[in-house]
């Protein structure tokens, strides 16, 4: 094993600034790494050795020339629902097995301009729904920890690769828990931004008014580097924030005096893993030891966060999904006799269960008759739901949240897909943080008595990801759980 | 809320643009059953004076001036179609 895919970005920055190795060196190392063990974990929906090796080229001369940037000759791994101009792009559908994207995404358009290298794209749950990646059309990611396990999801194959040392850094997206739930169950950080932080230009849409790109990594540094290289405006996103872009490696600063880091009362309920209560409890005293006072708080309408989010996700999502007709791009069938039929058929052969059953539940909550009770009512909810983090932050003066990111550690491939409801409810503790937009992490605090890996969830106010990454800093200072790499068998 | 039949579900298939077979609709009536249950739980909650959220940042209109931009080549914009000729998308005759 070459010992460059073991390192962070902050470390392959200093060797590649010291000329000590070149940006086509760690690119093979890690597309060795990836035909090593990628068939055990499969992460990768399609790896682009060529995309890379034109990357790296491109790089060296940025090295050679000077005016390089933090990310020149840094390779990484794209969730595959953001679009790569020329690579294919299919969301891990078959309806778009062979949708290959006349444009970029603005994320990859910035990550171009600084130079990084693509090494490939990452499996994930059909159009991001899902909770373990199981929903894929084309193969299950295994947990690297346990290979018997799920990675989690909808970003499953870019935490998995993350964690697997397939690639030092990746980008997923999360609309309901989807970057920090697998990133938990992988052992790697990974945060979901303001919603507005990133644009959203390029990422295939699920449900956008809570979709949001964001950066899988080894540590907590590495996580302030790529969220700064994706941030900003962008006037093809209206609903991106038009606000500067701070440093935020400067946040990451060595002790927390000052901070008041709240423990909200409804996130710690019976069906909470012991191993879990136990792992978060120790990063709370990790925070309080590092100077943070703590204060128990209460977020009273925690319990009607995923029923809300069931009908507003469902509901954006069978209106997004309704582009899939058969006509511009995608699958068509072949078997229809009229215009009707070719819709019906297409669109049944070309979605998975998991698609059909989210566009049922949306198109039943908006037709008529049902709008009032059902998407009326889940967006009055979702304004109580957002009351209730405005007053910790504002009115209590709590700074970071701390919080479980999953009630269990990371369960077995197969365990849940017969129970569509249980599958939700994974995701209990990191929704309520989507309907409210707000920014949030998981780092990597501990370890269940199975040696999976389990993380702590720190939620802050909009646009506070600078008091979030150093939060998260000092969490990843005292547990010691970043850049670990399991045995993988 | 009274459970979804399977007759209203073929309504709502067809108006999503999709189709299933009986044992599909079967299988699904149960699972979207169990969802809706547990969705009613926002019953229990009173929003009458409560305005909704439909974005949770401000957002208003973004404006701009009506310029013509470059954009995308007609052969690009074409190029993933499942049917295409001369530039256009072919479709099945729907008059």
């Amino acid at each position: 094993m070459n010992e460059l895919i073991t390192f962070p970005i902050s470390k392959l920055q200093s060797l590649l600034s010291d000329r000590e190795v070149s940006p086509s060196e760690i690119a093979s190392a890690y597309l060795e790494r990836i035909e090593a063990v990628d068939p055990t974990v499969q992460a990768y929906i399609t790896v682009t050795p060529g995309v890379a090796e034109e990357d790296a080229k491109a790089a060296l001369n940025r090295l050679k020339d000077g005016g390089t940037a933090p990310l020149t000759g840094i390779p990484l791994g794209i969730k595959d629902l953001i679009c790569t101009k020329g690579t294919r792009t299919t969301c891990a559908s078959r309806m778009l097995e062979n949708f290959v994207p006349p444009y970029n995404a603005t994320v990859m358009d910035m990550l171009n301009s600084q130079g990084a290298v693509m090494l490939g794209k990452l499996n994930m749950d059909e159009f991001a729904m899902g909770s373990s990646t199981e929903n894929s059309a084309f193969m299950k990611t295994r947990n690297p920890w346990d290979t018997k396990r799920i990675p989690g999801g909808s970003s499953g194959g870019s935490a998995a690769a993350v964690a697997a040392g397939e690639c030092p850094a990746s980008l997923g997206s999360d609309t309901g828990g989807s970057i920090r739930q697998p990133a938990s169950h992988c052992g790697v950080v990974g945060m979901k931004p303001t919603y507005g932080r990133v644009s959203r230009f390029g990422l295939v849409a699920f449900a956008s008014s809570l979709d949001q790109i964001g950066p899988l990594t080894r540590d907590v540094t590495d996580c302030a580097i790529l969220l700064e290289a994706i941030s900003g405006h962008d006037p093809r996103d209206s609903t991106s924030a038009d606000m500067p872009v701070p440093c935020y490696r400067d946040a990451l600063k060595e002790g927390l005096k000052g901070m008041v880091v709240g423990v909200p009362s409804e996130y710690f309920v019976k069906g909470l893993d012991p191993d879990v209560e136990n792992v978060v409890q120790k990063g709370i005293e990790y925070l309080e030891k590092q100077g943070a006072s703590i204060r128990e708080v209460s977020l009273p309408h925690t319990e009607y966060a995923v029923a809300a989010y069931y009908i507003i996700a469902p509901a954006e999502a069978s209106s997004n999904l309704s582009r899939y007709d058969g006509v511009k791009y995608g699958h068509r069938s072949s078997n229809y006799a009229n215009l009707m039929e070719m819709y019906q058929s297409t669109r049944s052969e070309g979605f998975g269960d998991e698609v059909k059953r989210r566009i049922m539940i949306g198109t039943y909550c908006l037709s008529a008759g049902y709008y009032d009770a059902y998407y009326k009512k889940a967006s009055q909810v979702r304004t109580l739901i957002m009351q209730d983090f405005k007053k910790v932050f504002q009115e209590t003066g709590c700074h970071v949240l701390a919080t479980p990111v999953a009630p269990t550690p990371a369960f077995g491939i197969g365990d849940k897909t017969g129970d569509p409801l249980q599958m939700y409810l994974s995701d209990i503790f990191t929704i309520p943080v989507n309907l409210a937009g707000l920014p949030a992490l998981s780092v990597p605090c501990g370890f269940s008595k199975d040696n999976l890996p389990i993380g702590l969830q720190l939620v802050a106010d909009h646009f506070q990801e600078e008091t979030l990454l150093q939060a998260a800093y000092n969490v990843e200072l005292m547990a010691g759980c970043c850049n670990k790499l399991p045995e993988i068998k | 809320m009274a459970d979804i039949t399977i007759e209203e579900l073929e309504h709502v298939a067809q108006l999503a643009r999709l189709s299933f077979s009986k044992d599909e609709l079967a299988n699904f009536t149960g699972q979207l059953n169990d969802i809706l249950g547990y969705i009613a739980k926002l019953e229990e909650i009173d929003t009458a004076d409560v305005p909704p959220t439909t974005h949770a940042l401000q957002v208003t209109n973004v404006f701009r001036e009506d310029r013509v931009e470059p954009s995308l080549p007609v052969e690009e914009s074409v190029a993933n179609a499942p049917q295409e000729e001369n530039g256009a998308f072919v479709v099945p005759r729907i008059i």
